[in-house]
């Protein structure tokens, strides 16, 4: 039968406010141990939250970026729940009347893309982070006790929630890259999996292809990487796959993976159904969005959306993998563009772009573009040192290609010929050697020549030349 | 120089005009009633922490023990808290520090304001001024307790089903419970975030507007504060001329109101009258039937959920130290005592997955309808009066065993609170020689009206507030 894959994802990414997203401490969940709490996000009596403007603000502007609908009244609820990492026993979340709802993210790609629907998008904060010692692997069973630091407690934190639209492990990693993108381009968050600011969670069934039921899912939680997610995914995708050809049924659980050891086969955990008893928190009054903001203003200011760029990229005939290495900063994106329309080819302008300027550190946002490319058109015909030297000056003011195009190399064979000739002479068993099938050697005697030209000699020649003669 | 102050007739305001006169000074105030309570409270048990130092020129104050206290220990009057020592003190208590009022002591209450007579203390009850074997009524009987017998000259309390208003007319004083919003919660025990308020608790009515003026007033700690829309007057005129003054049936007629409580009412009522009020019957039909039972279902729903950090994780009383469950269990077993214990499994209940539409949900809806009524009769009357209470102070042990009758001593001031309405009582009269409470309701932020109805009918009536057995 042919399986088709109903994929659903959860993201968490904490908000780069400066404080916390009901009280005034500073937000520093990697800070020393419990240094960033007030009697408010250790939850003693008496204390009340008070929402943090920017967090809302951040929300709004994701909102809006995802195409979401805002709403004109939201409220926080209250999910109520027991442990050591929720110190008022509750979490203030949101639930039936969420900040954003109903947007989509266009996922280009080269088969024509998809949409993914948003379902919603909402605030909350974030839990403490417990530490389990004694046991094996800082893991719960048999550990002797556990530490929480409250650092992280209180941290402002968007869930974003997509509809089960997504239908491969690849679609699943291209929507978490770019979606990490889009919120690290708004600046509303470092989005960094390593750092915690970034977590997912997988929702994934299969069913008959074609088919529009949802048979039972299961969740996958603790991956690490994007890349990681993609893997696990595609092997739950098979794995049910074959519990349905084999006649089985799949049993609703959580699959938790190790962070660490990635080909570990994860724990599976009966989801329990625990009922968190929400409702409406009494010490926060409703957001009104509308009444504080202007939607008008805050879209306006919105960043072009790194979706849009891919979708050009792409359309410019470049291959995915290089669309996606481009899309990961809008300058690299930008100076493709500029090459381009210097009519530097599509895949030279890329390779340019990504192997050759942006390692070396350049600033890409102040890179002329239209000199360079330049200078990349006679690449072939300047000394080495002059590429580098030019695409390092790229970035300053009043760069101007003609002061490094002015260096022309040696290709006149009737000049480099007795150069080459002396170079051979000079080392008889490389040359021997060569010729007995070490080819590998042509490099040396390339690096000889261009060094007795201190540079200067265009290598494409040199190696004509010296091919030509070791040839013979 | 020692000298005698009678403390049982002070009131705030005479105690300030002696200090500004410099009769007296803050500390030999405070020392004052210090050795009032040092000689009245051993039988009374208004108080759960007396404090030495004296900080503050002004009139001193008495707090309900779940008001946070820099250093000073909050208990809530729940073993859960026994030792607990804020590390910050709640909006009012830094805007009675700002105003200079030295801090008395913390009063005894109903363990977490849960409870209508202060026997849900857990450490031991607090007895009436009036008569010791009855109850002061609650949950801010402590406080009501220690300005009627002259242990404070005024105080603070919370209210949030009745918890100042029923008290107050159990032990004969003056009660404030202000319009949600205008007073800060922050650094207050929770109960039942929607309904608790701070309010004052006097002997007079003028003291009462007084201290409102002090803790009242928007607090960038607590979102649900709002500012007053207009200032605080001490009230000064003493006729009634112009108001118009709503007598709900419902309110007035209620099964379970004493004949002496009803006479005493309508007593007031007619020396209203005769002050200038209008006085017209009006009817509350479903505020009043349904208040309660709405009531019983909101405030343990987000009690359960308050009370859910006492988990003796960070901070009060911890048992076991097992398995982080055992931990839970052993703390909140030993830590809570019966009445919170009771009002947290109903709550859980009313706010599980399958019941929460046919209770909280529903009981929200209600309250929607609570608050419909009373403005409709605001449309036409400037104030509602009722008993606080429907009965004068039980004996101790009286309710104990049946919490539902032990819940019906609030029938009366649940419906406006459910409203968010402010609430005044005050003392008109004693019926078996116990004093009796009315209750004078007004439209959101209208505790100028309330100030000024109740100063003029306050002497008019000339109740004596000290209780017989003291003067």
């Amino acid at each position: 039968m042919n399986w088709e894959a109903v994929i659903g994802l959860e993201i968490h990414v904490h908000l780069k406010t400066r404080t916390k997203m009901f009280c005034r401490c500073a937000v520093g969940a990697l800070d020393d141990p419990n240094t960033r709490t007030c009697p408010v996000c250790l939850a003693f009596p008496g204390t009340l939250p008070v929402p943090n403007k920017q967090a809302i603000e951040m929300t709004l502007r994701l909102g809006l970026a995802l195409g979401c609908e805002i709403a004109d009244r939201a409220i926080f609820h209250r999910k109520n729940y027991f442990y050591p990492d929720n110190p008022k026993g509750y979490q203030i979340s949101q639930y039936d009347e969420p900040l954003c709802l109903n947007g989509r993210l266009r996922l280009p790609g080269p088969d024509g893309g998809a949409e993914i629907g948003i379902t919603r998008a909402h605030l909350e904060e974030d839990a403490a982070k417990t530490l389990h010692v004694g046991g094996a692997e800082g893991r719960i069973h048999g550990a002797t006790a556990s530490l929480v630091d409250f650092n992280r407690a209180g941290t402002p934190l968007v869930e974003i929630v997509t509809e089960p639209d997504i239908r491969t492990a690849e679609q699943a990693r291209r929507f978490l890259q770019l979606l990490r993108q889009t919120v690290v381009e708004l600046g509303i968050s470092d989005a960094e999996m390593e750092k915690g600011s970034l977590r997912f969670d997988v929702n994934v069934s299969v069913r008959p292809g074609g088919s529009d039921e949802l048979r039972t899912r299961t969740e996958l939680k603790n991956m690490n990487s994007f890349a990681f997610a993609a893997r696990g995914i595609e092997r739950e995708i098979e794995r049910q796959i074959a519990i349905y050809e084999a006649g089985g049924e799949v049993d609703q659980e959580t699959l938790h993976f190790d962070p660490g050891r990635e080909d570990a086969p994860p724990l599976r955990s009966k989801e329990e159904a625990q009922d968190y008893r929400y409702f409406p928190e009494p010490d926060l009054v409703p957001i009104e969005p509308l009444r504080e903001w202007s939607l008008e203003e805050l879209r306006a200011e919105l960043p072009e959306s790194p979706a849009a760029r891919l979708e050009r990229v792409l359309a410019a005939g470049l291959d995915l993998r290089n669309a996606e290495a481009l899309n990961l900063e809008p300058a690299r994106v930008t100076l493709f563009e500029a090459l381009r329309a210097a009519e530097i080819e599509v895949k030279t302008a890329a390779a340019f772009v990504l192997n050759d300027v942006a390692p070396h550190g350049v600033d890409l946002a102040r890179v002329d573009g239209a000199e360079l490319a330049k200078v990349l058109r006679e690449r072939d015909q300047i000394p080495r040192e002059a590429f580098d030297a030019a695409v390092a000056a790229s970035a300053s003011g009043g760069f101007s290609a003609d002061e490094y195009l002015r260096e022309r190399t040696v290709a006149d064979a009737s000049e480099l010929d007795p150069v080459i000739d002396r170079i051979l002479s000079e080392n008889e068993q490389q040359v021997e050697a060569y010729r007995g099938g070490k080819e590998g050697l042509l490099g040396f005697f390339v690096g000889q020549v261009m060094r007795e030209m201190q540079g200067k000699a265009n290598p494409k020649v040199v190696n004509e030349r010296l091919r030509e003669k070791l040839g013979a | 120089m020692a000298r005698l102050i009678e403390t049982l007739r002070l009131t705030a305001e005479d105690a300030a005009g002696m200090l500004e006169r410099g009769d007296v000074s803050a500390a030999e105030l405070h020392r004052a009633y210090r050795a009032a309570i040092d000689a009245r409270d051993p039988e009374l048990h208004a108080f759960l922490t007396t404090v030495d130092e004296v900080e503050g020129e002004g009139v001193p104050i008495a707090f309900k023990d779940l008001i946070s206290t820099l250093g000073v220990e909050t208990t809530a009057a729940s073993k859960i808290l026994a030792g607990y020592k804020p590390v910050f003190d709640a909006t009012v208590a830094t805007r009675c520090k700002q105003a200079g009022l030295p801090l008395l002591g913390k009063t005894n209450l109903d363990e977490f304001a849960m409870g209508s007579s202060t026997e849900n203390s857990g450490f031991g009850p607090t007895r009436n001024p009036w008569d010791p074997k009855r109850v002061p009524g609650g949950s801010s009987g402590g406080s009501t307790t220690a300005v009627a017998a002259g242990l404070a000259p005024w105080a603070l309390g919370s209210d949030t089903g009745g918890s100042i208003k029923q008290p107050a007319a159990l032990c004969g004083v003056v009660g404030l419970r202000p319009t949600y919003g205008t007073v800060s919660r922050y650094g207050i025990v929770a109960f039942a975030s929607s309904l608790d308020q701070i309010g004052p608790i006097t002997k007079t009515v003028r003291d009462c507007a007084l201290l409102y003026r002090i803790i009242s007033g928007r607090d960038p700690c607590d979102s649900t504060t709002v500012d007053l829309p207009e200032p605080v007057e001490l009230p000064e005129a003493e006729d009634l001329r112009g108001l118009k003054i709503g007598v709900p049936k419902e309110l007035n007629e209620t099964e379970g109101i004493e004949p002496g409580v009803s006479e005493r009412v309508n007593g007031a009522l007619a020396l209203a009258k005769e002050l200038g009020a209008e006085v017209e019957e009006c009817s509350l039909p479903r505020s009043v039937d349904f208040g309660l039972p709405c009531y019983y279902l909101i405030a343990p729903s987000e009690a359960s959920s308050n009370l859910a950090r006492y988990d003796g994780v960070r901070f009060g009383f911890r048992a076991g130290d097992g398995d982080i469950r055992q931990l839970y269990a052993r703390t909140r077993d030993e830590g809570f005592g019966d009445e919170p214990k009771r009002r947290i499994m109903l709550g859980t209940y009313a706010l599980s997955a399958g019941y929460y539409e046919a209770f909280y949900g529903q009981a929200q809806k209600v309250r929607t309808l609570i608050k419909q009524e009373h403005d409709a009769l605001f449309e036409r009357f400037d104030l509602l009066a009722s008993p606080t209470s429907p009965t004068v102070a039980f004996r101790l042990g009286e309710r104990t065993q049946n919490p539902l009758a032990m819940y019906l001593s609030d029938v009366l001031t649940i419906p406006s609170n459910m409203a968010g309405l402010p609430g005044l009582s005050i003392p008109c009269g004693l019926s078996e020689g116990l004093p009796v409470g009315l209750q004078l309701v007004g439209r959101q932020f209208s505790e100028n009206a309330l100030f000024r109805a109740g100063h003029a009918l306050e002497k008019a009536l000339g109740f004596d507030f000290v209780p017989e057995r003291l003067r």
